[in-house]
């Protein structure tokens, strides 16, 4: 049994405490009006119209406008200041949820596949799962903020959008209705899941019945179909549509790649925390070896797909598929596009390539935190271009948002290790996961 | 220093496995084993060193890599600058997605062929190279451990004979 050092819940409260403080604070000092706006605009000329320049659309420096084009850049430029503590909150909340989620998705393939080395892992990963329930909820006040027009975040759904014919079209399956019942059944489906795999391994615990265990695998079988459906979806929903102009069949397969490198380098980083606290004594460098073999392959899995979408896009040059990777290729967000190519996928490869490499836990803790980072940068530029627009920055907002919700996330998911032995002893792979040695 | 060797032959990887731990055991020491197949563990229980082939495809697939940069300088950017989806002919940083294909491609190239060709190399496996297998047998079902004649050739028949050899045969090694 687990028990839940005071110091680590501890510093996810002081997370959580700093977090909500810095979450507040972002929103209180969202600007209110359009005046507000210009004062931020003339205090930071410089800034601006260098930012200006860089948007290459539509947007021209203000001097050069009449007075009813400033009053809708003013507008715009209220909107997208506005969005930002939303924003803020999305990327954490949808980065955070997405681990689990994806943690869930490796958990039921392992089902699926029947794999022998991974059952000691079971409890490990059944934990981190434990953190979908908050986090839909979370996630769900934010669909409901957006549908309710309590932020700018999707261009879709304000009145402007009759104005724009390609939206008409796109507005059968891109309503705000029907958008919110979506966003509900994608949640509803994750933690329906979650809730009987975890209950069955429970069971199987106590019982070491088999039929437990087929229920389980065919559990896990119709999870991976439903989510895969629904995971193309969801980032349709979610993420694409927040630029509504653009699109890419890649697109799920892109995020899921992104977080499912995520999850399991969650995986194993708590994995290693817990055996270097003595937990899990059955745990032996074999399974770090395959999570970090994993970790290694996902991260190339995920620069398969970027590169893959990009260079397909950057190649052809249609203007409507162009404008999509212009703030993030050229635009101000270059840094973060180009620095996460090398975090995401020339760190990680260089790194967990060598086998010894991925046998030492130290090593496999450096490269999962780089990885990390490099996700949740991936996702921030997935949707902050759309959201707040050239003028990113990454201060409180986003600082409190990321503490906030790390901090529930390490509180929910160790707060869930307690709840049941370290040791899933009713799997009958058990064994074979407990002597699995890889040469 | 006699260059004689004594060949035991076995009909049980299993049993040829476990004969192989227990002539190390013995002190006596094993030029080579001939198998129809690789046998599982055989490598670990005769003491052979971890192949040094995955540091060699490294190093082979980062000259693929750099050949690849250079080649498509050259080709694409000095040589012959072609004008190519309006794309600028001139830049090698603004063309430089469009080569990540073939530096990929050459990596993978470099790295597997000559790896390959190290490998051949390495187990003396070119062309025209007879066969070095002393019995062939070896080929179909048998296996075949050559040990190095030490001291006594009666007791060390007779200790290879109680590791379960079906067959013994002392062979000059040249």
């Amino acid at each position: 049994m687990y028990t839940f050092s005071s110091k680590l819940k501890t510093f996810s409260f002081v997370l959580m405490i700093l977090g909500a403080l810095g979450m507040g604070y972002g929103f209180f000092t969202a600007p209110k009006t359009t005046d507000d706006v210009k004062e931020m605009v003339h205090s930071s000329a410089e800034s601006h119209e260098a930012a200006a320049d860089a948007h290459g659309t539509a947007e021209h420096a203000t001097a050069e406008m009449s007075s009813e084009e400033e009053h809708a850049h003013l507008e715009h430029a209220l909107h997208q200041a506005q969005n930002r503590p939303w924003s803020a909150f999305f990327i954490s909340a949808f980065f955070f949820l997405m681990i689990s989620v994806t943690v869930l998705v490796f958990y039921a393939m392992q089902w699926a596949a029947q794999a022998g080395w991974s059952i000691v892992l079971f409890r490990v990963m059944e934990a981190i799962t434990a953190y979908i329930l908050p986090g839909s909820i979370l996630l769900f006040i934010f669909l409901l903020a957006s549908g309710l027009h309590f932020n700018h975040m999707y261009v879709w759904m304000s009145p402007e959008a009759a104005n724009d014919p390609i939206l008409q079209e796109k507005s059968w399956w891109l309503n705000t209705s029907g958008w919110m019942i979506r966003g509900f059944i994608y949640l509803l489906a994750y933690n329906f899941f979650r809730w009987i795999l975890r209950k069955n391994s429970i069971a199987l615990d106590a019982s070491g019945d088999i039929k437990i265990y087929k229920s389980t695998f065919n559990y896990s079988v119709v999870f991976l179909v439903i989510f895969a459906v629904f995971e193309l979806f969801m980032s349709f929903d979610w993420l694409m549509s927040l630029d509504p102009h653009w699109y890419s069949q890649l697109y799920s397969f892109y995020v899921f790649a992104s977080m499912l490198v995520s999850g399991i380098t969650v995986i194993a980083i708590v994995t290693i925390y817990l055996r270097a606290k003595g937990f899990l004594p059955f745990v032996n460098s074999s399974h770090i070896h395959d999570l970090a073999v994993y970790m290694f392959g996902f991260s190339i899995f995920w620069a398969y797909f970027f590169f893959d979408q990009f260079m397909l896009q950057w190649y052809a040059n249609i203007p409507e598929e162009a404008a999509y990777f212009h703030p993030r290729l050229l635009g101000t967000y270059q840094p973060l596009f180009i620095g996460m190519i090398i975090l995401n996928f020339v760190f990680p490869f260089l790194i967990l390539m060598d086998k010894d490499f991925k046998k030492t836990p130290w090593f496999v803790i450096t490269a999962g935190v780089i990885l990390l980072i490099g996700h949740f940068i991936d996702v921030y530029q997935l949707i902050s271009p759309a959201t707040v627009g050239n003028n990113w920055s990454f201060g409180i907002p986003e600082i409190a948002s990321l503490f906030f919700f790390l901090g529930l996330f390490i509180f929910v998911i160790f707060n869930a290790l307690t709840k049941a032995s370290l040791h899933a002893k009713g799997n009958p792979f058990m064994k074979e996961s407990e002597i699995y040695h890889y040469s | 220093m006699s260059n004689k060797v004594i060949q035991a032959m076995y009909d049980d990887d299993d049993v040829l496995l476990n004969a192989v731990k227990e002539t190390r055991e013995a002190d006596y020491h094993i030029e080579e084993v001939f198998t129809p197949f690789p046998v599982h563990g055989l490598d670990k229980a005769m003491g052979l060193k971890g192949t040094r082939i995955a540091i060699t495809s490294f190093i082979y697939g980062v000259i693929g890599f750099f050949f690849a940069i250079w080649m498509m300088d050259y080709m694409m950017i000095i040589d012959w600058p072609q004008d190519i989806g309006g794309k600028p002919n001139f830049s090698y940083a603004e063309n430089m997605p469009a080569f990540v294909p073939i530096m990929f491609e050459l990596t993978v190239f470099f790295a597997a062929h000559l790896m390959v060709i190290t490998f051949y190399m390495r187990s003396k496996l070119w062309p025209f190279q007879e066969a070095s297998n002393p019995d062939p047998r070896t080929t179909d079902d048998k296996f075949v451990m050559e040990v190095s004649l030490d001291g006594d050739e009666q007791k060390m028949s007779d200790f290879l004979k109680k590791t379960g050899a079906i067959e013994l045969k002392v062979a000059e090694k040249s």
